[in-house]
């Protein structure tokens, strides 16, 4: 567990010094919701509508930056045979898999921190029940990185990485997003986290699973 | 391999009569379906006697790559990478057909062919996930490569299967539920010894067919790699 740690401060340390990725992941989002906000202008005096538009948008932007950050989380490595120093470290394969999942987490909650405030300016919300909309975006988040990371891994040996992360990403985190989705919706219209607790148990679920599984093959996706 | 071949043979004979008795049963066979107050029921209910057994079938299909693939990376023999691929190919036709009977049916039930609903979603869902998987056996080229990723891809696609189980049962929906008691209450009830056993009857046939196609995929996959051995041992 110190060892993953280790790991994740290694790759929070190599971000922070030239947020390089973190700066375009968050410019990324940012367009994403100012582009949705730009095309629904007519809409946005109508708080219905609103309502139920912007949960999806806010869930487009998190996957989308995150599918950025994501796809250079092991492609970083393949620059001087880093990849290759990581496997020879005395440390278990599944460290190497929690140290990576633990940075991209920190850089998607650094991102969605900055999103949140111009997501509630662009689409005119007072944000009520903040308590519940942390515990969605949490765990949500959680499930999306852990099997992101996963998958990163696996497509980064690949010729055609880049093609292929959103194509196996995608489908994956669909039972992640849904629920995702619908909890930051009723959280946003009358904001009480009682309401939510299916939705919740269900993100909880899935974290559970999509982690566990991803321990026990990570050491096959990052290969010999 | 004479006496493989003559077992498929077998096999596909013995799941064309099937075929054909669950389907003379299901048009001829079956009494006319009545609602509980007495109301004629629409005969596009006779959809729901493929519908439920494809859809079990690909979820079996989908099982039989998950554990082809665990045995893969236990063992690495080279035949359950061969199971895992055929398994795939399969089960996304079946899948495909669940979305395309599941449609119809809604179509002349609901109205509509496609609800945005947790239990067409994850079926799609589904579907999508088994499509990245045959994606990805493309795109990759060295073999050996390629049958570990995609093992490891076949693990974590088969997660959202138990997903769109348990999907219908967490959130209110319109689909129906046939058997047992719904935790919301509302649910359709199947009945009568004639109507299970033509159930029963269509099931037997799509596990069959399901075999059926299997084994032949199998048998081209590795006829495949024989060729592919002997192309390669030319000068």
């Amino acid at each position: 567990m110190i060892r993953s740690l280790h790991i994740a401060a290694k790759d929070l340390k190599a971000e922070f010094r030239t947020k390089q990725m973190l700066n375009s992941m968050v410019i990324f989002s940012l367009l994403v919701i100012v582009i949705f906000s730009v095309s629904f202008g007519d809409l946005l005096g109508d708080s219905e509508t609103v309502s139920q538009l912007a949960p999806g948008v806010l869930w487009i932007a998190f996957t989308f930056a995150g599918m950025l950050g994501l796809s250079r989380s092991f492609a970083s490595e393949l620059e001087n045979g880093c990849l290759e120093g990581l496997k020879l470290c005395p440390v278990d394969r599944s460290a190497i898999y929690t140290g990576k999942a633990i940075s991209n987490v920190v850089i998607m909650f650094l991102v969605e921190l900055i999103t949140i405030p111009l997501f509630a300016v662009m689409f005119n919300y007072n944000i009520q029940g903040l308590l519940g909309l942390v515990v969605v975006i949490v765990l949500g988040t959680i499930g999306f990185i852990s099997v992101g990371t996963l998958l990163s891994a696996l497509t980064v040996n690949t010729g055609t990485r880049e093609l292929l992360l959103p194509i196996l990403l995608l489908p994956i985190i669909i039972p992640v997003i849904i629920p995702a989705v619908l909890a930051t919706g009723k959280i946003l219209v009358n904001g009480d986290i009682s309401d939510i607790s299916g939705e919740l148990r269900l993100l909880l679920v899935y974290d559970i699973i999509f982690f566990v599984i991803a321990q026990l093959v990570f050491e096959y996706a990052i290969g010999d | 391999m004479s006496t493989n071949s003559q077992k498929i043979n077998i096999l596909s004979i013995l799941t064309a009569i099937v075929m054909f008795i669950a389907a003379y049963m299901i048009f001829f066979y079956l009494p006319q379906m009545r609602d509980t107050s007495g109301q004629l029921l629409d005969s596009s209910f006779k959809i729901f006697y493929f519908h439920l057994p494809i859809a079990i079938t690909s979820y079996l299909a989908f099982f039989v790559v998950f554990v082809a693939s665990i045995l893969y990376l236990k063992k690495g023999t080279h035949n359950w990478d061969v199971l895992a691929r055929s398994a795939a190919e399969v089960g996304s036709i079946f899948a495909l057909l669940v979305l395309v009977t599941g449609s119809i049916w809604a179509k002349a039930t609901w109205g509509w062919y496609w609800v945005w609903e947790p239990r067409l979603t994850t079926s799609l869902a589904l579907f999508l996930v088994y499509l990245a998987y045959l994606m990805m056996r493309q795109a990759i080229e060295e073999p050996e490569k390629r049958a570990r990723l995609s093992a490891v891809f076949g693990i974590v696609g088969f997660a959202s299967v138990p997903l769109s189980f348990l999907s219908i049962r967490m959130w209110r929906s319109a689909h129906p539920l046939m058997f047992g008691p719904s935790a919301q209450g509302s649910s359709g009830g199947l009945e009568g010894t004639s109507l299970q056993f033509t159930l029963i009857v269509n099931f037997i046939a799509f596990f069959l067919l399901f075999a059926t196609i299997l084994a032949y995929k199998v048998k081209n996959e590795n006829l495949q790699e024989e060729i592919n051995a002997k192309k390669q041992a030319l000068p």
